[in-house]
């Protein structure tokens, strides 16, 4: 034991061939298919199947969504790095080819982590394979999930779900679908399962895609439940509505998934970052690390202050993965990372377009994509309101009603 | 001066040298001039105002500095002296210190909480660290955390880690007592990091010993845009040594100090110089800041400052120096950090129980954000800096690493201390809470160089 913070000796293959991947495979896509919205990048069904070869292999320490389960009962009291640490360096790097392509990615869907997080072992045995979207958000419910209106009644061995599910991630090109819907609306939060729907499912449509802002190269659903029929055993856990636990396992979902968006976040502004630095380089302008940043060009400045930024995003999000794979509660690390990373995202990636004038300005390059595509990053699985919530609760110990 | 010049308001108290004044304007400085007259008070219109311990500090004493002991040259100065061996790295990524780290925290954590805290709001009054709290310092060992074991030190290999380490733990407890009780070691450390055999043998046994001395490492200068890497202060080259000359500011303790590492320009590079105090030409005087006043900050001033040649501390082309103006940069991050945890740790009670329109402002959206971004940039701020003090010890460049934890700790530090005093609003800004004083000293952050050394 020994405190060092630098990246991961052990991961350097995985991240380089991820570097790969990204250089090579996503960026020369990118541009395309933020033109040609909702059109299938079909380039990601090789890449997922040479993915899922190297998770076969073991090769990628379970880089992907599935890689966030933890198993319970290791005795080893070694420090580890694992799984989490592997899957966030991945996707960041990932992300610094593109985000809107890693979100597209078959198999890798956030759905895929709801189910590695809250499915017990025969489900996780099912399901696995599977590409699995997740779907959350309703016209009415955005941050407060514990609203969500739409309905599931048991009926013999099946649910029957009704309702509207809104910003469905790859939503009509998954395998099937991880819905929330409650039990029974008058019991609150506890009463809020998740269920896995598979395509197809009679009562399921997708009624529209959305046009966005950004991560345009990956579908966005809007879902209608109409007295859709799902088998009982899809209901993913336990379907006892337990008003001290039920809400947090679904919540649990968040926690290994936020450090993940939070390393989207570190990809895409790193992206932003390498582009600018070499461009001001270019243009004569360096940073010299030893020198005060107020006695070099402004431009040096703002990268240096950026650069401290983006490190500190990147750490956090290290750390949480850290504390993951160590078995150490990290709801609090999750949301700082996420906090710290979506908001330095956003000020990286429009600085950079800033920094680079019209030449960022332009479709000429990706830095205003990535301008556009960092914002989601601070909005979905918890806006950077959400993440302030909860963190100021955890280090206030304040309870939902007392800090709403 | 012409006597047009003496009489612009412009060049001093704080007032741009562009500024003239008009006729209601002179009126106005003839009355101040009469305000200020003795004549009032010897015609006792005035009570005479009692005059704080400060005020004495600023106007105060400019000495020849302390030239209580000479230092015996021992060893040989054409021998590189020992040099501890960098941390193995692992390669593993780990938030875990070592069990002696631990140790170590533990000890100064519970000297931070119980001595160095209630001493602080009095040592910032008097500009004085208690000759206690100096005494208990040494008894933890701080001079001899970076002294390598076979010289006496506790240091098996490099210290940065542990150093800073104790930095934000001490700082914990109060920033300004932290640098002056870390002042002495700074300059034991970077013997240990860049002395020769006859320096070290010279000048550490009084470290390692049981009356270790003061001793400040004097890299700051009275200059605007200030660039540590270009000081003003001169060395040039004489028959048998040097000859320096210049002014060093914000020098911890330096009124005390019998040993001094002073950066000056040789041949163009900037290089450290160990003077001591009893050197013929060195003047000291108090030297007052914003914060970091327990420090007993003084201003140096060398005029032809003669040292030998075996005074030179380190190399002659700017590497060692360029060095310890990283390792000192690391220490301030530490005490930013810990700076920073003080405010944290004091505002989280205070808003949960400060009542407002019928309940804690902690249940405000706008105070708790406050506070859990406080949290949140805390954190960033020492897992850079943690970064930055793993690379050192290991022994690899961590010269991005440390500019980064820099840049971060001075503006999310002040950020901090900002808002530490604005979460209590009025009584923020009264001394009878210690956020105040955290923002003074949070301000250092940035600004300071040399001082402290991990």
């Amino acid at each position: 034991m020994a405190i060092n913070l630098d990246d991961p000796k052990k991961f350097r293959p995985l991240v380089g061939q991820a570097h790969q991947v990204a250089m090579n495979m996503l960026r020369p896509i990118s541009r395309k298919y933020d033109r040609a919205e909702h059109e299938y990048p079909k380039e990601l069904d090789m890449l997922a199947a040479m993915i899922d070869g190297l998770s076969e292999s073991g090769a990628s320490e379970g880089a992907g969504a599935a890689g966030v389960r933890r198993d319970e009962g290791d005795q080893d009291t070694s420090v580890k790095n694992g799984a989490n640490l592997a899957s966030v360096m991945s996707i960041a790097e990932m992300c610094w080819g593109d985000v809107g392509l890693l979100l597209s990615m078959p198999r890798q869907g956030l759905g895929n982590s709801a189910i590695a997080s809250v499915a017990n072992e025969e489900q996780h045995e099912r399901f696995d394979g599977v590409w699995a979207g997740m779907a959350i958000t309703e016209p009415g419910v955005g941050s407060d999930s514990a609203n969500i209106k739409t309905t599931a009644t048991l009926d013999g061995d099946h649910y029957v779900l009704n309702g509207e599910k809104i910003f469905v991630t790859s939503g009509d090109r998954a395998d099937a679908i991880v819905v929330w819907a409650t039990l029974d609306k008058d019991l609150g939060r506890a009463a809020i399962k998740s269920f896995v729907v598979a395509k197809g499912t009679p009562g399921m449509r997708v009624e529209r895609l959305e046009h966005k802002l950004g991560i345009r190269a990956s579908d966005t659903a809007t879902i209608i439940f109409d007295n859709c029929r799902v088998p009982a055993e899809n209901l993913l856990g336990s379907a006892e509505v337990d008003p001290k636990q039920g809400f947090a396992g679904a919540m649990a979902t968040f926690d290994n998934t936020r450090p993940l968006v939070a390393a989207m976040a570190v990809g895409c502004a790193r992206a932003a970052l390498d582009l600018t630095r070499d461009l001001l380089a270019q243009a004569g302008v360096t940073v010299d690390y030893d020198r005060p940043a107020l006695t070099q060009s402004a431009a040096a400045a703002k990268l240096l202050q950026m650069e401290a930024d983006w490190e500190a995003a990147h750490l956090l999000t290290l750390q949480a993965a850290w504390m993951a794979d160590n078995r150490q509660p990290n709801s609090l690390e999750a949301s700082m990372a996420k906090a710290k990373a979506g908001r330095v995202g956003s000020d990286i990636t429009l600085s950079c377009v800033e920094l680079a004038s019209s030449v960022g300005y332009s479709e000429a390059e990706l830095l205003e994509k990535w301008g556009r595509d960092s914002k989601i990053l601070d909005i979905f699985e918890g806006t950077q309101q959400i993440q302030q919530l909860i963190v100021a609760r955890r280090i206030l110990g304040l309870s939902s009603a007392e800090l709403r | 001066m012409s006597l047009i010049n003496h009489f612009r308001p412009g060049g001093k108290n704080g007032v741009p040298s562009g500024e003239s004044r008009d006729p209601i304007g002179y009126l106005v400085a003839g009355l101040n001039r009469l305000a200020q007259s003795d004549l009032i008070d010897r015609v006792k219109l005035r009570k005479p105002a009692e005059q704080a311990v400060f005020t004495v500090t600023r106007s105060g004493f400019k000495t020849l500095t302390a030239a209580s002991r000479t230092f015996a040259k021992q060893g040989k100065p054409s021998e590189p002296g020992v040099r501890v061996a960098a941390a193995k790295a692992k390669g593993v990524f780990d938030l875990t210190p070592t069990e002696d780290e631990q140790m170590l925290v533990d000890v100064v954590t519970e000297f931070a909480e119980e001595v160095v805290r209630p001493a602080a709001a009095e040592a910032n009054e008097s500009c004085e660290a208690p000759a206690e709290l100096l005494a208990a310092s040494l008894e933890i060992g701080l001079p001899i955390l970076g002294v390598p074991e076979a010289l006496g030190g506790i240091s098996e290999e490099r210290s940065a880690m542990a150093g800073t380490l104790v930095a934000e733990a001490l700082a914990k407890g109060d920033l300004g007592l932290a640098v002056a009780a870390l002042a002495p070691g700074s300059v034991a450390t970077a013997l240990g990091l860049w002395g020769t055999d006859a320096q070290q043998q010279t000048y550490l046994p009084a470290f390692t010993g049981d009356d270790v001395p003061a001793a400040a490492l004097a890299l700051n200068e009275p200059t605007v845009l200030f660039d540590v890497l270009s000081p003003s202060t001169t060395a040039t080259r004489t028959d048998d040594g040097f000859v320096l000359n210049g002014v060093k500011t914000l020098v911890p303790r330096g009124a005390q100090a019998e040993l001094f590492v002073v950066g000056a320009v040789l041949d163009g590079k900037p290089v450290l110089f160990l003077v001591e105090s009893s050197t013929p030409g060195l003047a000291v005087e108090g030297d007052p800041a914003m914060g970091v006043r327990a420090a007993s900050l003084t201003k140096l001033t060398l005029t032809d400052v003669k040292v030998p040649a075996d005074a030179v501390l380190g190399d002659t082309e700017g590497t060692s120096y360029a060095e310890c103006v990283r390792l000192s940069r690391l220490a301030w991050c530490a005490l930013a950090v810990g700076t920073g945890q003080a405010v944290l740790d004091y505002v989280t009670p205070y808003v949960k129980e400060r009542q407002a329109f019928g309940e804690p402002i902690a249940h405000r959206q706008s105070v708790a954000f406050m506070v859990a971004n406080i949290a949140i940039e805390l954190q960033s701020m020492r897992l850079l800096t943690y970064k930055a003090a793993a690379r050192a010890a290991a022994g690899k460049d961590f010269s991005r690493e440390v500019a980064l934890a820099r840049t971060l700790c001075a503006e999310k530090g002040m950020q901090i201390g900002n808002d530490g005093v604005q979460l209590l609003g009025g009584h923020g800004f009264v001394k009878e809470h210690p956020v105040e004083r955290w923002y003074r000293d949070l301000r250092a952050i940035g600004i300071m160089e040399g001082s402290v050394l991990v």
